[in-house]
C-alpha cells in the first residue's frame, strides 16, 4: 500500500508505507562550512550559522537563501569549518581570569580624580 | 514616461497582454517550484528553491495588481478564477517538476529570460511597470547566479550527473523558446516603447543562456530545427495546466474568503 496523504505530493509519489530500512548513505562528497554574514559595510562579520555544500560557491548560494534572506545583509563569507582551528573546551580555563587584577580593567584607571583637579583648577582661571 | 490614464485603447490592450503573459508565467511556474518545499534533494537547497518560488508568486501578485490598477479584476480573483484558456503562460511553465534536474533547467532557461525581461522593462515608457521591474532586479540577479551554479555543478559533476544535465536541456529548449512566443500586439508595444520585444529578448536570451551551457560543456541544441512550444500566449495549453490550476484554486473554491 502506498501512502495516501492530504498533501497531494505526497500521494503522488506513491510512497510505501513500509519505511524504507536501509541506512542512508554518508554524504562523503559534502562539507560542512560556517557562515558569516555582514549587516553593514566597515561592520564585522557575525558568525550565524552553518550549513552543507559541495565547495565554496555552492556554500556562498545557498548561505544566501538560508541565512540573510530575513535580515539585512550585505556581504557574506563561508569558510570550511574543517579550516577553523578551535580551542579544546578541556582547556577552558584558560579563560579564567584571577579577579584582584583590577589593573587590567578599564575601571582599573583611576583618572576621574585627576580629571576633577584639572576642571577645579581652569575654573580658577 | 507614461502612466495607466495616458494610454489609447489599443495600448492599455497591449499592455494588459503583456502584464497577464508576464504573471501567468510567474505564478504557475511559482507554484510549479513550489511543489519541492519538503521534497527538495537536500535542507539547504529545499529552502533556497521554496524562496525564490515564494519570490515568483510576489513577482506575479505585483504584475496583477497593477492590471487591476487598469481597471481588471483584484489580484486573488484573477489568479484564481479565471478559465484555463484565458491563462496566458507559456507551456514550459506548464510542465510537471519531473526530477530535479528538469526543474532545475527549467528554472535556468526562465529566470535568465526573467532576469534580461525585466531589465528591459526597467526603462520601459510604461512607468508603473518599469518601477516594478526595478523592484525585481536584484532576486532576479540572485536566481540567475543560484541557476548557473547549479548547471555548473551537475555538468561537470561525476556519474550520471551530465547525462542528465544535457537530456534536461534537450527537453527544455523547445519548451523555453515557447517564452518568446510574439502576441498580436508586439507592433504596439515596440513603437510605444512599452516593451523591446519578444525577438529582441530572444535574441539578448541567447547571446546570455549559450556562453553558460557551453562553458559547462553541454551541447547546444540545434535551434534552426526545432520547434518552438507556441500557444500558451493564445490560450492554448498543454494537458499539465489543468490539474494544476485545480490544485491551486481548490481552496479559494471551498471558501473565497479564507485568510491564511
Amino acid at each position: 500500500m502506498s501512502i495516501k496523504s492530504i498533501d497531494p505530493r505526497i500521494t503522488r509519489e506513491n510512497l510505501s508505507e513500509e519505511p524504507d530500512q536501509n541506512p542512508i548513505k554518508e554524504l562523503n562528497h559534502w562539507q560542512t562550512y560556517e557562515v558569516f554574514h555582514q549587516t553593514k559595510k566597515g561592520d564585522h562579520h557575525i558568525h550565524v550559522g552553518s550549513l552543507h555544500a559541495p565547495n565554496a560557491e555552492m556554500a556562498l548560494i545557498l548561505a544566501k537563501e538560508q541565512y540573510a534572506r530575513r535580515y539585512e545583509c550585505v556581504n557574506i563569507w563561508v569558510v570550511k569549518s574543517a579550516n577553523i582551528f578551535s580551542s579544546d573546551y578541556d582547556d577552558e580555563d584558560i579563560f579564567e581570569t584571577t579577579p584582584e587584577k583590577m589593573y587590567r580593567e578599564a575601571g582599573g584607571y583611576k583618572v576621574m580624580e585627576k580629571i576633577n583637579k584639572y576642571k577645579k583648577e581652569r575654573k580658577g582661571v | 514616461m507614461n502612466g495607466i490614464k495616458d494610454f489609447t485603447e489599443i495600448q492599455t490592450e497591449a499592455a494588459k497582454n503583456l502584464l497577464y503573459r508576464l504573471a501567468d508565467d510567474q505564478l504557475i511556474l511559482g507554484h510549479r517550484n513550489s511543489e519541492w518545499t519538503g521534497l527538495g534533494p537536500i535542507l539547504e537547497e529545499d529552502i533556497a528553491f521554496s524562496s525564490m518560488a515564494q519570490d515568483k508568486l510576489g513577482h506575479s501578485q505585483a504584475l496583477y495588481q497593477l492590471l487591476h490598477n487598469m481597471g481588471e479584476k483584484d489580484p486573488d480573483t484573477i489568479a484564481f478564477t479565471r478559465k484555463v484558456n484565458e491563462y496566458k503562460c507559456c507551456h514550459l511553465v506548464e510542465y510537471p517538476i519531473g526530477e530535479y534536474d528538469f526543474s532545475l533547467m527549467r528554472h535556468f532557461l526562465f529566470d535568465m529570460s526573467e532576469a534580461i525581461r525585466f531589465n528591459m522593462l526597467s526603462s520601459s515608457s510604461f512607468e508603473p511597470l518599469a518601477k516594478i521591474a526595478k523592484k525585481f532586479k536584484g532576486e532576479l540577479k540572485y536566481h540567475t547566479m543560484h541557476a548557473v551554479t547549479w548547471i555548473n555543478q551537475l555538468s561537470t559533476g561525476s556519474g550520471e550527473s551530465p547525462d542528465r544535465i544535457q537530456k534536461s536541456l534537450d527537453v527544455c529548449f523547445p519548451l523555453a523558446l515557447g517564452i518568446f512566443e510574439p502576441s498580436e500586439y508586439e507592433e504596439t508595444l515596440i513603437s510605444e516603447k512599452i516593451f523591446f520585444g519578444e525577438k529582441a529578448l530572444q535574441e539578448k536570451w541567447l547571446e546570455a543562456v549559450i556562453p553558460v551551457l557551453k562553458n559547462a560543456g553541454l551541447k547546444i541544441p540545434d535551434i534552426e530545427n526545432i520547434t518552438a512550444a507556441y500557444g500558451g500566449r493564445e490560450g492554448i495549453h498543454t494537458e499539465y495546466l489543468k490539474p494544476l490550476i485545480d490544485e491551486m484554486t481548490e481552496v479559494y473554491k471551498i471558501d473565497t474568503g479564507a485568510e491564511w
